[in-house]
């Protein structure tokens, strides 16, 4: 039985390889990962799909192994102490992983008594669950009748049954409809904030990052691009965008000009009749930004200042946008990069 | 230990409950037996007359072997549950749970177990029905049951395995196709060996199928040679055993794929 080093540490992750041999090809999942995620909070792994997120996931729940690199989870190391660490997760798997010929009570039931529990122990958990969940009408109906947010509270639901200490959920909310992700949002911030569980959530959406997360990992091409909070992480571009949308775009190039010459006015670019910018205070940098455009005498269509956004994030560290990323690794499955670069910049 | 046997049989009762759900499918198995049974029996009436068949009633004869065959077409497809539970996250919730390989396994064949019985006790009234008679006795059914679980575990752990390895439900039909039927036409399930071609008659010593047949067939006869029934189940059982522990490794195939 090992311990880490530094016991707030809920997991520890460094420098994880991971090398998937198919027939005639090799796919580098994993090139040197670590993070640390601190007890009791929320961590983000955020990337796009093939970026190594899952595979992450797979290692640090026992159920894939690293070629090389270290992890441990709740104090136990994950290739010596597996089945101190499997006692010690709950797993949400991004397919479902109950029983739909089950019911409710039953899946639940069953996953109380596999840790362990007595079977009156585990049928009082069961109806707290399906209480908390919001599923106590449906819980003695098959599961495979439920909706599809439903089903997935109960995938949640079953890996809390024996109280874990860390809860992993690999894109818990893909698939669902807004209602649902937002009603199983409400449940996920519950956990962190009322139970004291450790999370470690990936997903591909940066809007489910940025409501959940306290800390957030950027992974791409199986690296850690980029971590930090999410608001440091966004401080860290410096300032807010704004785009001007001109009436005429024949004006386009003296907007330029006339931008060009303000201060405080960075990385200016023209996408036809639209200007971008970025600034330090966007309400503040307005005012004389239009005023310079009206004494020209140039017409305006509409003018927008913005907060940064993680997907701002996304573009500067990863070098691409979010979008485009999904893309690519969509259409190219090996997961290898451009380049290997992997500035980590910790925020 | 306790803690596997306790996971076993959380398992089974899950496979049993899947099974007890769907009770079409355990019907779906049934029907081809039972065809055999009463066609067979039909056709190859007349064989016993053959001179050295040693038995006066096929129907005698032919249900132990039926018996046999159901139990190992049901036990091929037992690897469908592994692939449904690998084609959704269930196989992968168990294997970050505090549940053993061992114990899935274990769960896997003690369900599959479960449901050989049951057919084999309904191919036997059957048969019965039809006009096979046992001398043999409550033991002779026994044993008849007891060799049906042994054959029906060593397949349902190939199944098993080929699941964990090729984790694609079209790789089981390879298993009912390629072996179980050849290995029933090389044993004594239809004929009896005096009447088979020496070499197919050499071959049959060394078929599971063939031990398990020949197992129930003896002790059902009014005056059972126990060192026959005691050896064929003791090989059955052995071959079981190395089965499931070779089926049990395959699961480190499965996790190399994740």
């Amino acid at each position: 039985m090992s311990t880490t080093t530094d016991p707030r540490s809920a997991i520890t992750v460094a420098d994880l390889t991971k090398t998937y041999r198919a027939r005639d090809r090799e796919v580098r999942a994993l090139d040197g990962v670590g993070f640390t995620v601190d007890a009791g909070t929320v961590l983000g792994l955020l990337g796009p799909n093939g970026a190594g997120k899952s595979t992450v996931v797979k290692i640090l729940t026992t159920l894939s192994q690293a070629d090389s690199g270290t992890a441990t989870v709740a104090g136990y190391d994950v290739r010596r102490d597996g089945r101190h660490v499997r006692r010690a997760i709950g797993y949400v798997s991004q397919k479902p992983g109950f029983d739909p010929l089950g019911t409710g009570v039953e899946n639940l039931v069953l996953s109380g008594r596999i840790y362990g529990m007595s079977p009156r122990a585990s049928r009082g958990r069961a109806e707290e669950l399906l209480e908390r969940f919001g599923l106590a009408d449906a819980g003695r109906r098959l599961a495979r009748t439920w909706s599809g947010g439903m089903q997935r509270k109960l995938d949640v639901a079953m890996s809390l049954v024996h109280r874990p200490h860390v809860l992993f959920l690999d894109e818990p909310t893909t698939g669902l409809d807004p209602e649902a992700r937002a009603d199983l949002w409400a449940e996920i911030s519950r956990l962190a904030s009322d139970d004291g569980l450790t999370v470690l959530l990936t997903t591909h959406y940066l809007e489910e990052a940025d409501h959940l997360a306290q800390r957030l990992v950027i992974v791409d091409h199986g690296r850690v691009v980029v971590s930090g909070t999410p608001e440091a992480l966004k401080r860290g571009l410096s300032g807010d965008a704004i785009a001007v949308d001109l009436a005429d775009r024949d004006d386009a190039d003296r907007a330029v000009g006339i931008l060009g010459r303000l201060g405080g006015v960075r990385e200016l670019t023209r996408d036809v009749g639209t200007l971008r910018a970025r600034v330090d205070d966007g309400a503040a940098a307005l005012p004389p930004v239009m005023a310079a455009l009206d004494a020209a005498g140039l017409r305006l269509a509409a003018v927008t200042v913005s907060r940064p956004s993680l997907d701002d994030v996304y573009l500067r560290y990863a070098g691409r946008s979010f979008d485009a990323a999904a893309e690519s690794a969509a259409s190219r499955p090996d997961g290898t990069g451009p380049d290997g670069t992997s500035a980590e910049v910790a925020a | 230990m306790s803690t596997s046997l306790v996971h076993t049989r959380l398992l089974t009762e899950r496979s049993l409950r899947t099974l007890a759900r769907q009770p079409a499918y355990l019907a779906f198995t049934l029907v081809q037996p039972l065809v055999w049974l009463l066609l067979f029996g039909q056709l190859f009436r007349n064989v016993v007359e053959l001179p050295g068949f040693g038995s006066d009633n096929y129907l005698t004869y032919l249900t132990p072997g039926v018996v046999v065959m159901t139990a190992m077409f049901s036990a091929g497809w037992a690897g469908t549950g592994f692939i449904v539970a690998m084609d959704r996250g269930v196989m992968d919730r168990d294997l970050t749970s505090p549940v053993s390989r061992a114990a899935l396994m274990a769960g896997s064949l003690t369900s599959q177990s479960a449901t050989v019985v049951v057919q084999t006790l309904i191919v036997m009234v059957v048969g019965v029905v039809a006009g096979a008679r046992f001398d043999g006795g409550p033991l002779g059914w026994i044993v008849v049951v007891a060799a049906a679980v042994l054959l029906g575990c060593v397949f349902a752990a190939l199944s098993n395995a080929v699941a964990l390895l090729v984790r694609q439900q079209e790789a089981l039909i390879g298993i009912s196709q390629f072996l179980v039927l050849p290995l029933t036409f090389l044993s004594s399930v239809m004929l009896a060996p005096s009447l088979m071609p020496e070499w197919v008659a050499d071959v049959s010593r060394f078929n599971p199928v063939d031990w398990a047949a020949v197992a129930s067939r003896e002790a059902l006869s009014a005056a059972p040679d126990w060192s026959v029934v005691g050896g064929r189940l003791g090989l059955l059982l052995v071959l079981a055993v190395g089965m499931a522990c070779l089926a049990t490794r395959a699961f480190g195939s499965y996790r190399r794929s994740v």
